[in-house]
């Protein structure tokens, strides 16, 4: 009995920790969710550092497929197939069942097991045994969450990936603080990769996720700078005169579009990263830039003022053949595809401000999906569920998600400054 | 709650504001691409009146120190206003005059649209200044363009009035 009331303060304990850290709230569902309960895992040890439970039903929460039960509405916490009474969970709505278990192992290692039902079949559908460390019970917990989700909706999970962005803080006349961070993709355990006084913009990550590029004024002039995640080991990789932006990273890692201002006006380059080769790829008066890759590595799409006002284009390099791809309102810019390169999501501009639309390439059909007037920098999951972009919330910029068709919404509130510019990392395993 | 209700109704309020700005007339017709044009008649007419000032003998004495150093633009343009000329000019004159001086132009833009786009509006910002001074005989290597977007902006929110504030040229002498 003592214990239990032990493990009952531990859980709500760790679960107001990760509160404190980041709240996600869920502002739109899809229709028909399916209903899931992750019951509370058993653990008789000290406390741990995070509520692997909890994490697990707030990712599957927040991709919108699922609607997780509470707690306080369980009646039961079945740790074992034994313990579990199918009726119970059938008569409170819940579709799945997760329950497990956690035990310590040697060298500060804990061994998970875990288990998913079929409520109605009373079928057990999943189960793993997962083993971690202790003080990384988050990357247990994600894995775990990636797992769930593959089994109840037949897509790669993408919790186990991370996110880096940019925060930024006026702290008096002329006098700023910019940060690069990087964090899971729910926003917990954010580090510094770098701080300036001078603006830090455009992160993009390499395909292997090993490495970001970014622009920084630290020199007070722009320059793009390669860094190794590892080791923060970095290198200055173009600094000429002028605009060095938009760095975008070449499928196969070898190469990187950028758009320096060399020459007069905004335009794109290619640079070969073995080589240090920089190719010139387009040539107008106007401003080129944006540039984003194909899937294929072929083309390259970019943001393009030469009709007037900045539309997207696509560029087939080995060719040079340009298409304009937008065609709808005055204003589309910075757009990023879809791994699959079907979907084109972009900044759209329409009579209530800037927001994050999205277009199918096949049938050119485009859809406004947020409401917010201020949205930028798109970003979308590897597995192309949710798109990231940065809103403003209370004059304060902030981070939001939204899903691909525009049924579920979250906002990912921070506690210091103004962040922008999310970039969502590949999978990383 | 009482607090996120009052951060809202001043989120409300502001985006109210600027949904209004946004939506006039002239806001909908600027276009960048025809702002760049305007760039090359504005800087044909610095070069009219520089010729006078020139004239006015008074080259050298210029007193830098007093004159505006930030001008500002309109909404998606990036043509020098008239307001900007009389200083510009004079700065003009007086880089003209010490060969030894030099500027660097910050440009800036205000918040709306995407950042790298925003990037190459504030440097088209900074080359229209920059061409003036040229106009009105600043050596090229005198002056030197650097944008930073909406990224360093002089006075946070979204109203129309910090927005116009943010939309500006900072010219700053890296030497006298």
């Amino acid at each position: 009995m003592v214990k239990q009331i032990l493990v009952g303060v531990v859980l709500l304990l760790s679960a107001l920790a990760v509160r404190a850290e980041l709240v996600i709230e869920v502002t739109q569902g899809v229709d028909a969710p399916t209903p899931v309960a992750v019951v509370p895992f058993g653990w008789d040890g000290e406390q741990l550092s995070d509520d692997i439970a909890q994490i697990v039903s707030d990712d599957l929460g927040r991709s919108g497929f699922f609607s997780m039960m509470k707690r306080e509405n369980m009646l039961s916490s079945p740790q074992t197939q034994e313990q579990i009474f199918f009726r119970d969970w059938r008569v409170s709505g819940s579709d799945y069942l997760v329950v497990g278990r956690i035990i310590p192992a040697a060298n500060n290692q804990v061994t998970a097991t875990v288990e998913l039902y079929d409520v109605l079949k009373e079928q057990r559908v999943w189960s793993e045994t997962v083993n971690g460390n202790a003080g990384n019970l988050r990357d247990v917990a994600h894995y775990i969450a990636d797992q769930i989700f593959q089994q109840l909706t037949g897509i790669r999970g993408a919790f186990s990936t991370r996110v880096v962005y940019v925060t930024a803080e006026m702290l008096g006349e002329n006098k700023y603080r910019y940060r690069l961070q990087m964090a899971d993709s729910d926003g917990a355990r954010p580090r510094t990769i770098l701080e300036s006084k001078e603006p830090i913009l455009s992160p993009t990550w390499s395909k292997d996720g090993s490495k970001l590029a970014y622009v920084s004024f630290e020199s007070t002039r722009p320059s793009i700078y390669v860094q190794h995640l590892a080791t923060g080991q970095r290198q200055r990789i173009q600094s000429f005169k002028g605009l060095n932006g938009a760095p975008a990273w070449s499928p196969q890692g070898d190469r990187l579009a950028l758009v320096l201002s060399k020459d007069g006006n905004p335009e794109i380059y290619v640079l070969t990263l073995a080589t240090g080769q920089l190719d010139r790829v387009t040539r107008h008066y106007g401003i080129d830039t944006e540039p984003t890759w194909a899937p294929d590595g072929e083309s390259l799409l970019f943001t393009s003022d030469r009709g007037g006002m900045p539309q997207i284009y696509s560029l087939h390099l080995p060719t040079r053949d340009l298409k304009r791809l937008t065609f709808e309102g005055k204003y589309n810019s910075r757009g990023r595809l879809t791994q699959d390169g079907r979907f084109l999501t972009m900044v759209h501009q329409d009579s209530s401000g800037f927001h994050i639309a999205v277009q199918d390439l096949k049938s050119g059909r485009l859809d406004v999906l947020t409401s917010t007037g201020l949205d930028e920098s798109p970003t979308i999951a590897p597995n192309g569920s949710i798109i990231l972009y940065a809103t403003k919330k209370g004059g304060r910029g902030v981070l939001a998600g939204v899903s691909l068709d525009g049924r579920v919404r979250f906002t990912m509130p921070n506690t210091r400054g103004d962040v922008r510019e999310p970039a969502w990392s590949p999978y990383l395993q | 709650m009482r607090v996120s209700n009052v951060a809202k109704a001043i989120s409300l309020a502001l985006s109210v504001a600027w949904v209004a700005g946004c939506s006039s007339p002239s806001t909908l017709t600027d276009s960048s691409g025809s702002s760049n044009e305007n760039n090359g008649s504005a800087s044909t007419y610095g070069a009219g009146s520089g010729a006078d000032v020139n004239g006015s003998g008074v080259a050298g004495s210029v007193d830098v120190a007093n004159l505006q150093t930030i001008f500002y633009f309109d909404f998606d343009a990036s043509s020098v206003r008239s307001d900007s000329i009389a200083d510009l000019e004079a700065h003009a004159q007086y880089l003209a005059t010490h060969p030894n001086a030099s500027v660097r132009l910050d440009g800036h833009a205000d918040e709306r649209g995407t950042r790298e786009y925003n990037m190459a509006l504030g440097e088209r910002r900074a080359k229209a200044v920059e061409r003036f001074l040229s106009v009105n005989g600043v050596n090229s290597a005198q002056a030197e363009s650097i944008s930073y977007g909406e990224e360093k902006p002089a006075v946070m929110g979204s109203g129309e009035g910090s927005l116009s504030q943010n939309r500006r040229v900072e010219l700053k002498y890296e030497a006298r």
